[in-house]
C-alpha cells in the first residue's frame, strides 16, 4: 500500500494461499500493520491513534445510549435522567460519551497543530489534509447535534443561536434555517432529525477515517524533520523507517494508556467540569439563560463569529460595497467558516519549500503566536461581549486570518531556512548515539 | 467545621463595596463527598431527607427521584420496610385506577416523588448540578477544580443566606433579601451611581424556609439553620447525582488499572526500541532478510 519501498506479504501455508487467492485480506492487514514508518516520529504523532480509539468508543457508548434515549421534546430530558439513574452503568456510559467528545477535540486540536508545525499538509499530503479538515468539520457537526439531545436549557438555546446563523445568509437564509430545523423554530422536528443524524454521521466519520489512513499510507507519514523517506533502495528505506508493528503500535498504546488515565480521572472525579450547569435544567423556550455559551471546543470559532461587529471598518466596508447584503451578522458567519477554509488552504498558501517548522527560524515564532492566539480565542469566546473582550476577540480573529493569508505566503519568500538533515536515519542517529547504548543526547539534531 | 472562603470576599472587603449585577456570596462549605475519594455520609443524607420531608417537600418536588432509590447503596440507605413506609406517606395520581378515570393512591417504592406543588417552586431533583458554579473565576472553572465549589455550596449558602435587608432598601420591596441569590429583584436605591450593586445577592420570592431548631434530629445532631441547610444540600446533591460513590470508585479503578498498563507498555516499548536506538537493526522480518 505504501509508496515507500517495503516487503510484500507472501502467503506461506496452504490455508493462507487459499484465502489470499479469494480475498487478499491478510495482505491488506499485513500492509497496514507492517507499513514502513519513519523511525523518528515524536510524541506528537500519537493523536491519530487516540482519535481512532475515541471515535470507536463514542460509537460503542452511543449505540447503547441510543437504546435508552427518547428523542421527544417531552421525554428527552427525562430519558437522560432515566439513563443516569435506572440503566445499569448508564451514568458511566453517559459521562464517557459526553466527555469522550471533549477527548476527541483535545486530540484533534493537538493533531491539527502538530500538522501545522511540521508542515504535514504540504505536498504530497494535501489530500490527507483536506480529508482531515472535512473530518474536523463533520466532528463539529456531530458534537453540536449530540449536545442538543439532552434537551436542557443550553441544548435548546444553543441550538437556536447556532441554527440562527444560517438565517443570516442573505435572501435564502430563513428558508435554509426552516429546512434544517423542519420548522420555523427549534422543536420536535429538529430534535428528531438531529438524533437521527447524530447516529448516522459518526459512521460517515469512520468511513472518512479509513480514507484518511489510506491517503497517508500511500504517501507515507511525514516526520519531525519533514525529510522524505529515501526511496532509491530498500536498504535506505529500511534505514529511515521501522515497521509500524511492533514499534509504533506499542509506543502509541503506551501514550494512549496515559491519555486514557487522565480521561478516566475526569470521568470519574469531575464528569461535569466541562459541561454547563444550565443543561441540567429542562429546556424552556420561554426562559433564556443569561449567558449562552457553546461547549469549550467551539469557543475559538465562536469568538471569531462574534469578533466582527458592525463597528469594525472591514465589516462596514463589506456592508457598503455589497449594498447591505453582507451585514455584520452575515460577515460573522462568513468569518467563522472562513477561518476553517483558510486553514484548509494552507497547502497552497504556504510557499516555503522547507516542510518542517524545525528548520524555519522565523516561522517558529509566528506558529507559536498562532497557538497562543487559539487559546486566547478559546478563552475570550466564553466571555460576555462587552468591555475589552470584543477587542481581544477582534485582534485574535485578525491574526488567525493574517497567519494563513499573509504570513505563510510571505515567509516562504523572505525566510532563510536552516538546512534539514540529509536523511531520517541521520537525524535519528544524532538523537540516539549508538556508542552510548541508545541514551538520548542533548546535542539535538545537527540541523538545529 | 466550615471553611469560609467567600467568592465575593475580596469585593466585600474593598471599600466602597460594589457588586456586579447578579453576584451572590457563596461560602465554600466542606462536604464529605468532595475530592476524588469523597463519598456520601449516609447519616447526613438521612438527616437531609428529614429536612426535605418536613420543610422543602411542602412546596418543592423531586420528580426524577424514585422512592426505591432511598434504599440503594451510596444513598440514604433506608432499610426496605422504612423506605416502603416512607413512600406510603405520599399520594400519587394513578391513571389506571377507577376504571381509567384515575385516582390517588399511596405511593409504592416504584413511584417517584411528586412534582412541585407550587407553580413557582422549581423541582429540586437536579438543582445541585444545575446551580453548580463551574465557571468562575474568569470562566476558568478553577474554583470548582481546587475548592470543590459546586451546587451543594450554593444551596447551603442560599438556605443560610437570609439577612435583614440593607437600610437603603424600601420597606415594601417585594421578596426576601438573600446574600447568595443572584437573579432576583434588586431595588434601585441600593445601586451606586454606576449602577453597581452595593450589597451582595438580591431579593428572592421564597420566604426563609428554615429556623434554628426547626427540625429535631433523632440522633441529636446540631440543627442550627446552617447545619440544617448543610444537610439538606448534601441530600440534594445525592438526589442530583445518586451514583456518585460508584462513579468515583469506577474512576479510581480505571486510573489505577491504566497506570499499571501504562507502566507495562512503557517497559515493553523501551525494550523493543532499545536495539533500534542503539543503532542495530529492527526486529522482525528485517533480521531474517525476507
Amino acid at each position: 500500500m505504501s509508496g515507500v519501498l517495503h516487503d510484500d506479504y507472501v502467503p506461506k501455508t496452504r490455508g493462507e494461499k487459499w484465502v489470499e487467492r479469494r480475498l487478499p485480506i491478510i495482505s491488506l492487514l499485513y500492509g497496514t500493520l507492517m507499513i514502513r514508518t519513519p523511525r523518528n516520529l515524536n510524541w506528537m504523532w500519537i493523536w491519530g491513534i487516540v482519535l481512532m480509539f475515541a471515535l470507536i468508543g463514542q460509537i460503542a457508548t452511543g449505540v447503547v445510549l441510543a437504546m435508552h434515549y427518547t428523542p421527544h421534546v417531552d421525554m428527552a430530558f427525562a430519558s437522560v435522567e432515566h439513563i443516569m439513574r435506572d440503566v445499569n452503568g448508564g451514568h458511566m456510559l453517559r459521562y464517557f460519551h459526553a466527555n469522550g467528545a471533549s477527548l476527541m477535540f483535545v486530540a484533534v486540536y493537538f493533531h491539527i497543530f502538530r500538522n501545522l508545525y511540521y508542515g504535514s499538509y504540504k505536498t504530497p499530503r494535501e489530500v490527507t489534509y483536506i480529508i482531515g479538515i472535512l473530518m474536523f468539520v463533520l466532528m463539529m457537526g456531530i458534537a453540536f447535534m449530540g449536545y442538543v439531545l439532552p434537551w436542557g436549557q443550553m441544548s435548546f438555546h444553543g441550538t437556536s443561536v447556532i441554527t440562527g446563523l444560517f438565517g443570516a445568509i442573505p435572501f435564502v437564509g430563513e428558508s435554509i434555517q426552516t429546512w434544517l430545523l423542519g420548522a420555523s423554530a427549534v422543536g420536535q422536528p429538529a430534535l428528531n432529525r438531529f438524533f437521527s443524524l447524530h447516529f448516522l454521521l459518526p459512521f460517515v466519520l469512520l468511513g472518512l477515517t479509513m480514507v484518511h489512513v489510506w491517503a497517508f499510507h500511500t504517501t507515507g507519514n511525514n516526520n519531525p524533520t519533514g525529510v522524505e523517506v529515501r526511496r532509491s533502495s530498500v536498504e535506505e528505506a529500511k534505514a529511515d523507517t521501522v515497521p509500524f508493528w511492533p514499534y509504533f503500535i506499542l509506543k502509541d498504546f503506551y501514550a494512549l494508556a496515559i491519555v486514557l488515565a487522565v480521561f478516566f480521572a475526569i470521568v470519574g472525579f469531575m464528569p461535569n467540569y466541562l459541561g454547563h450547569p444550565d443543561n441540567y435544567v429542562p429546556a424552556n423556550p420561554l426562559a433564556t439563560p443569561s449567558h449562552i455559551v457553546p461547549e469549550w471546543y467551539f469557543l475559538p470559532f465562536y469568538a471569531i463569529l462574534r469578533a466582527f461587529t458592525g463597528d469594525v471598518w472591514v465589516v462596514m466596508f463589506a456592508d457598503w460595497i455589497s449594498f447591505g447584503i453582507i451585514d455584520a451578522k452575515f460577515f460573522g458567519v462568513l468569518a467563522m467558516f472562513g477561518a476553517i477554509i483558510v486553514m484548509a488552504l494552507a497547502p497552497w498558501l504556504d510557499t516555503s519549500l522547507v516542510r518542517s517548522g524545525r528548520y524555519r527560524p522565523m516561522f517558529k515564532w509566528w506558529y507559536w503566536l498562532l497557538a497562543v492566539d487559539f487559546i486566547v480565542l478559546m478563552w475570550v469566546g466564553a466571555q460576555p461581549a462587552e468591555g475589552i473582550y470584543p477587542y481581544i476577540a477582534l485582534i485574535g480573529a485578525t491574526y488567525w486570518f493574517a497567519y494563513f493569508l499573509v504570513i505563510l505566503p510571505l515567509l516562504g519568500v523572505i525566510e532563510k531556512p536552516v538546512a534539514p538533515p540529509v536523511s531520517i536515519a541521520a537525524d535519528f542517529a544524532a538523537h540516539y548515539d549508538p556508542q552510548t547504548g541508545g541514551t538520548k543526547q542533548f546535542a539535538g539534531s545537527p540541523a538545529e | 467545621m466550615f471553611k469560609t472562603l467567600a467568592l465575593g470576599a475580596a469585593l466585600a472587603l474593598a471599600a466602597p463595596a460594589a457588586f456586579a449585577a447578579g453576584e451572590g456570596e457563596i461560602t465554600d462549605y466542606a462536604f464529605p463527598f468532595e475530592g476524588p475519594f469523597g463519598s456520601y455520609d449516609t447519616f447526613q443524607l438521612q438527616r437531609g431527607l428529614q429536612v426535605y420531608t418536613e420543610v422543602c417537600a411542602s412546596c418543592h418536588g423531586l420528580s426524577y427521584v424514585a422512592f426505591r432509590t432511598l434504599s440503594q447503596p451510596g444513598g440514604p440507605e433506608l432499610p426496605e420496610d422504612q423506605m416502603r413506609a416512607y413512600a406510603e406517606q405520599y399520594e400519587v395520581f394513578d391513571e389506571t385506577l377507577a376504571d381509567g378515570e384515575g385516582d390517588f393512591r399511596p405511593a409504592t417504592p416504584a413511584d417517584r416523588f411528586p412534582n412541585s406543588s407550587l407553580a413557582n417552586a422549581p423541582d429540586l431533583s437536579l438543582m445541585a448540578k444545575a446551580r453548580a458554579g463551574f465557571h468562575g473565576p474568569y470562566g476558568t472553572g478553577l474554583s470548582q477544580l481546587f475548592n470543590g465549589m459546586g451546587g451543594a455550596e450554593y444551596i447551603t449558602s442560599l438556605l443560610a443566606g437570609y439577612r435583614d435587608p440593607p437600610e437603603c432598601a424600601p420597606e415594601d420591596f417585594e421578596g426576601y433579601y438573600n446574600i447568595a441569590f443572584a437573579s432576583g429583584g434588586y431595588p434601585e436605591e441600593c445601586k451606586n451611581e454606576e449602577g453597581h450593586h452595593e450589597h451582595p445577592g438580591s431579593w428572592i420570592a421564597m420566604p426563609p424556609p428554615l429556623s434554628d431548631g426547626q427540625v429535631e434530629y433523632a440522633d441529636g445532631a446540631p440543627n442550627t439553620v446552617e447545619a440544617l441547610s448543610h444537610d439538606a444540600a448534601a441530600f440534594l446533591m445525592w438526589s442530583a447525582e445518586p451514583k456518585l460513590n460508584t462513579r468515583k470508585q469506577a474512576g479510581l479503578t480505571g486510573v489505577l488499572f491504566l497506570a499499571v498498563l501504562a507502566t507495562l507498555l512503557y517497559l515493553t516499548n523501551k525494550r523493543v526500541w532499545a536495539p533500534v536506538k542503539a543503532g542495530g537493526k529492527p526486529l522482525g522480518r528485517d533480521q531474517t532478510g525476507v
